[in-house]
């Protein structure tokens, strides 16, 4: 019985070892899932130009593929973006929409000066939380939006890789 | 002496039940709050953090608390945009139940063994 016991004992603690072995090797980073498809949410949004107050989901068209670019001009990544961000607006079937996170107007109008304006449209968010609704981690982060579905993630900067990818997509 | 050690029970008592006034109201969003991982400064609840992800997610719990959510439904509503990993709290599924369950079978095992060894023998 004794004998039993420690034999069993010994065999459970093996199997913990092994379990926490293998479990050493895995990040524990988590990184969130990409290929999504969620609706938008319902919410209201503010226009950065004119200030007006719409229904969000007002903005998109069922034909059309959207990128909602979450921006600002005080986030260096997406500085780096940017041009690859010109380069997509001069695509045909598909509209960037910006939204503005916690900026101030005049840095985001100089940063946009500066480098040029790839946005359909650009929505203001003060205080983060509309990024929030749409289930975004900071900036940079954009989502591929088409039917009135988010149909895919990118969390930060994009780069070429992912631009082509992007244009294949909405091809 | 005597009114000395009754006033300072009274004041213990009352500035337990102060306490625990204020820390009813403000109570649920620090709850809800210290339940939700902070996803980009990972180790930290959002309550904790001061990241600007942390800060936002604090203004969107409270302003669903004044639209009158309650506590599951803002889970839900985080659980549907982020995934299961932004609660602290796991709850009981496909992939957590032996976190939840092996304990309770340890427990019953162990007892189990106590029982065999020390009461059946005695007897």
């Amino acid at each position: 019985m004794k004998n039993k016991f420690s034999i069993l004992l010994v065999i459970f603690f093996i199997f913990v070892f092994i379990v926490f072995y293998k479990g050493l090797n895995n990040s524990n980073i988590y990184v969130p899932s990409t290929q999504v498809e969620k609706d938008l949410p319902d919410l209201k949004v503010k226009l950065f130009n004119s200030e007006e107050e719409i229904e969000f989901k007002s903005l998109f068209e069922d034909s059309e593929f959207y990128l909602l670019n979450i921006w600002s001009s005080w986030c260096a990544p997406c500085r780096e973006e940017h041009p690859l961000l010109m380069n997509l607006k001069n695509q045909k079937n598909i509209k960037i929409i910006g939204i503005n996170y916690k900026d101030k107007k005049e840095n985001a109008e100089f940063f946009l000066s500066e480098l040029g304006n790839p946005y359909h449209e650009i929505l203001e968010d003060g205080n983060g939380s509309k990024s929030i609704e749409l289930g975004a981690y900071g900036v940079p982060e954009s989502f591929l939006v088409y039917q009135n579905k988010i149909i895919q993630k990118y969390v930060g900067p994009l780069n070429q890789n992912l631009l082509t990818e992007i244009i294949n997509l909405i091809k | 002496m005597k009114y000395l050690k009754f006033l300072l029970i009274v004041l213990i008592f009352f500035k337990i039940s102060l306490n625990s006034v204020s820390a009813e109201s403000k109570d649920l969003s620090y709850k809800i709050t210290k339940n939700l991982r902070c996803l980009i400064c990972q180790g930290q609840s959002v309550h904790d953090s001061d990241s600007e992800f942390a800060i936002s997610l604090k203004l969107v719990v409270n302003e669903k608390l004044n639209e009158g959510l309650s506590e599951t439904e803002i889970y839900d509503f985080l659980k549907d945009k982020y995934g299961q990993w932004i609660l602290y709290d796991p709850e009981l599924n496909k992939s957590t139940y032996l976190l939840w369950l092996l304990p309770l079978l340890l427990f019953l095992i162990g007892g189990a063994i106590i029982f065999k060894k020390f009461i059946i023998k005695k007897n």
